[in-house]
């Protein structure tokens, strides 16, 4: 059995926290007391189905007190009866069967629910409860208690009910149905030999498959007629124009030729354009359908905030009831929802949310705090100033960077080329036109509608979707999730890159520490550690994991002082750690450094310093980079690690420091406007509007559900360092497009010389277009796939 | 050779049944979710000890 990992969450053991129940190593009590839940109530196949599928449980004391609202409830709630309510929650731990297993046997937990389903790709699952037997609050507990926890954000709370939109299921049904029983139908007139049954009974056949072919014409192809109205009305002509156009045509001559008796007309090939081209979009929709990235930013607000009546009673209103003079409580963990005062003395805030910095800011009471904060340690009471709306975070949000569609900005490559190709199209068709007109009046009609009809636009409309779909799969499946397919486009013409430096080229899990002073005696660590470990500052928990392992003593004396340091007495001796100042010892005021100082018994030691540490790989990255793109820096922190970064860019790259989020942003658009094509590279929401408006915003992130939503793609954290190997791969991903512009250029000439001599058959259309569409989509699958293997070796 | 159009239309007909069900199918709901009863169907039923002993004291008594 491995015992280095803990048997719930699989997450390394720290030995002094070791926990050993039923003959099974957990690393924290949480842990512990899920599995103690599960096999107490005969649910330990939850662990059957996975290794190590569990996540340990957060503690949510008060956190969910707005449930008790039920305004808030009733927003929630699916559906609402006397004796059954249905809720929907996200779950963002879902990742695996064991939690599905676990989730739709939720029932054996808790007697009250009676049914809930699991959807994975959305991460939610459907709750079905007795209200009179338990609540929504009392189920959010029981969720969270075995490390579930549902992520109710505002979102929920203020949209209604998105009705599910079936639609393209029921097209693309209509279609295929229409298109297999008119090619069967259409087989007669295949193998026509002039048979005396088949001169009988024609005419049935065709008006039979007339009368298949509308459904497909009205209902299945309204989306393509639709758009390409919208796009004549705007005056841009993209690619449903020709579509449209072509089925339409299509419809006109077949109609025409079966009344008049012409010919079998072209039903067949009408509906099998309609279904494949049907069939792309579902493709694209469906490779779309994993992340969500609608998420705006009230994601990260809380909900509901705590009021402090003026009878000093505490009550939960939702946060957009907050009003100018409210009385707010904030605990330990949780955001400041708008500007306003502090009142209780002392405050930590951390704002790295919005600087970037992880080192919290002390504020005293009647100072100005600001909204994005996270408060760390005890309760704090703030008096707000600007209501929720009014906040500098949304002000950020609010920059009109966020309003503009970036889809203008950007005109994608299917849109350039059928910008020529339908005024193309239609000079070949005129011009085959005017030469039949003079020969054959009949010839000259039969021209002009072939030639519309055979060019086929599906290759152009098929193309792009399925190369961009295959490559947003290829490079999901690596961690790298992008927004649309557009992105890829995008980052194969990008030549300039910013790097954030916070966050994103250093890595917030390991910071590299060293120590200046007097070396310690054991002794000595044995107290500094016993007394960091009371202390719930970051800095404090890393210095504490960073020590190596030392006895238990008891503690006599602990104050912690907000932004100033730790006072203890343990063992007889007195320890500060803490600030310069704190410990008694001058500093220069020019340092600039992150330190931790230490004094025991009134000797002052030494102090340890916190290095950023580079995320693995990057100077490797850089020089990759460096070769082909222009490489910059940005960072909100100070200039202490110029010469760290110097040594790790190419030369002459530029670096500039103590940026504010407002200056990043005016950063990224003066590049724009000098003709550079800029990719930003980010983490949070310092720099959200810096990734807004740059050509494409990348957000690292640690954790894929956390991240800026100005983001055109999220690159996990653990991959960074293949940031060159996805940059080529969308490159490639744009020549296979180019090479299969031209292969289904080949099949238009084809196609074409047959239109124009006159001598286009239904029979020949019918083979060649759903020979080009096939082709053409194999060969972008395969083509796509082949690149993502051979550029990776490189 | 006339029947012909008698056979048609039945078949026609009965395609036209399929495709209703398919209508009623997707209108269920049952294909909004495609990844999930995959995962689902894997999952073994587990028997219920006190089922067991019910039936063997229904049987006893039946003898």
């Amino acid at each position: 059995m491995d015992t280095s990992h803990c048997f719930h969450c699989g997450l390394d053991i720290v030995k002094a926290d070791e926990i050993i129940f039923d003959e099974k190593h957990f690393c924290c009590n949480g842990c512990k007391t899920v599995y103690e839940i599960f096999s107490l109530n005969d649910m330990s196949c939850y662990y059957d189905f996975q290794k190590s599928p569990g996540a340990s449980p957060l503690d949510i004391k008060g956190k969910y007190d707005f449930l008790d609202n039920e305004k808030i409830v009733d927003k929630l709630l699916d559906f609402n009866e006397d004796k059954t309510q249905i809720v929907s929650l996200n779950i963002p731990h879902i990742h695996c069967s064991s939690c599905i297993w676990i989730l739709e046997n939720l029932h054996r937990l808790q007697h009250a629910i009676s049914y809930s389903q699991v959807n994975f790709h959305e991460k939610k699952v459907r709750i079905t409860f007795n209200p009179g037997l338990t609540s929504l609050k009392d189920i959010v507990y029981l969720l969270s208690s075995i490390g579930y926890e549902p992520y109710i954000s505002l979102e929920n709370y203020e949209t209604g009910k998105t009705n599910i939109d079936r639609s393209l299921t029921y097209k693309l049904g209509v279609a295929f149905f229409c298109f297999g029983n008119i090619m069967l139908l259409s087989f007669p007139e295949y193998f026509e030999v002039s048979e005396f049954w088949l001169d009988q009974y024609r005419g049935f056949f065709r008006w039979l498959i007339f009368a298949l072919a509308l459904p497909s014409f009205f209902y299945s192809a309204s989306g393509y007629y639709v758009a390409a109205y919208k796009s004549l009305r705007t005056g841009m002509l993209n690619i449903e124009i020709p579509i449209a156009l072509g089925i339409i045509v299509m419809f006109i001559r077949s109609t025409v030729d079966i009344v008049f008796g012409y010919g079998p007309g072209f039903f067949d090939s009408l509906t099998g354009l309609v279904f494949f081209m049907l069939l792309g979009k579902m493709f694209q929709i469906k490779t779309y359908s994993f992340l969500s990235f609608e998420r705006d930013y009230k994601s990260y607000f809380p909900v509901a905030v705590t009021k402090i009546n003026t009878d000093t009673k505490e009550s939960s209103i939702p946060i957009y009831e907050v009003e100018k003079g409210d009385r707010l409580l904030i605990r330990n963990q949780e955001l400041i929802p708008c500007d306003g005062i502090l009142i209780t003395a002392k405050a930590e805030i951390d704002y790295s949310f919005v600087t970037g910095e992880a080192v919290p800011i002390v504020k005293k009471s009647g100072d100005k705090i600001f909204a994005g904060g996270r408060q760390i340690g005890k309760i704090i009471e703030m008096e707000v100033l600007l209501s929720v709306s009014q906040s500098y975070l949304t002000q950020l949000w609010s920059n009109k960077v966020f309003q503009k569609d970036v889809e203008q900005k950007y005109k994608t490559i299917t849109d350039k080329i059928s910008r020529y190709f339908t005024p193309i199209l239609l000079l070949i068709a005129m011009v085959g036109f005017a030469y039949w007109i003079f020969i054959d009046i009949n010839t000259a009609f039969n021209v002009f509608t072939a030639v519309l009809i055979v060019a086929c636009p599906c290759a152009l409309a098929l193309t792009a979707p399925f190369t961009l779909g295959n490559v947003l799969r290829i490079l999901g499946s690596q961690k790298f999730y992008l927004k649309n397919a557009v992105v890829i486009e995008q980052l194969a013409k990008v030549d300039t890159i910013v790097f954030d430096k916070t966050g994103t080229i250093t890595t917030s899990k390991q910071t590299s520490i060293t120590y200046e002073g007097v070396v310690f005696s054991n002794h000595n660590l044995t107290l500094i550690k016993n007394v960091l470990r009371g202390s719930n500052h970051p800095l404090s928990r890393m210095l504490y994991d960073f020590l190596p392992e030392t006895s238990r003593l008891a503690i006599h004396e602990f104050d912690e002082f907000p932004g100033k340091g730790i006072y203890a007495v343990t063992n007889g001796s007195t320890v500060r750690i803490g600030s310069a100042s704190f410990v008694g010892k001058k500093q220069p005021l020019h340092l600039e450094q992150t330190a931790v100082h230490i004094t025991i018994d009134g000797l002052y030691f030494g102090k340890y310093i916190f290095h950023n540490q580079y995320r693995e790989g990057l100077e490797q990255l850089f020089k990759e980079l460096g070769q082909r793109y222009e490489l910059k820096v940005l960072s909100g922190d100070n200039e202490g690690e110029r010469q760290v970064l110097e040594r790790l860019l190419p030369n002459g790259s530029q670096l500039i420091f103590n940026q504010k989020p407002e200056q990043k942003l005016e950063f990224i658009k003066y590049l724009q406007e000098q003709g550079k094509n800029v990719m930003m590279v980010g983490d949070g929401l310092n720099d959200a509007g810096a990734l807004a408006q740059s050509n494409v915003g990348i957000s690292i992130s640690e954790n894929v559900n956390v991240f800026s939503p100005a983001c055109d793609a999220i690159l996990d954290a653990g991959e960074f360092y293949r940031l060159g190997y996805f940059m080529r791969l969308s490159q490639k991903a744009i020549t296979t497009i180019k090479m299969s512009f031209t292969l289904s250029l080949l099949y238009n000439v084809v196609g074409l010389s047959f239109a124009l001599s006159g001598n286009l058959l239904p029979l020949v259309a019918a083979i060649i277009m759903p020979l080009s569409t096939v082709t053409i989509v194999s060969f972008v699958t395969l083509m796509s796939n082949f690149y993502a293997k051979k550029i990776k070796g490189i | 050779m006339s029947v012909i159009y008698l056979l048609i239309t039945i078949s026609i007909i009965v395609a036209i049944c399929f495709f209703l069900a398919f209508i009623k199918a997707v209108k269920s709901g049952q294909y909004d979710d495609d990844y999930t009863p995959s995962v689902r169907m894997l999952f073994d039923d587990e028997l219920k000890k006190t089922d067991e002993n019910q039936t063997k004291t229904t049987d006893e008594k039946t003898i």
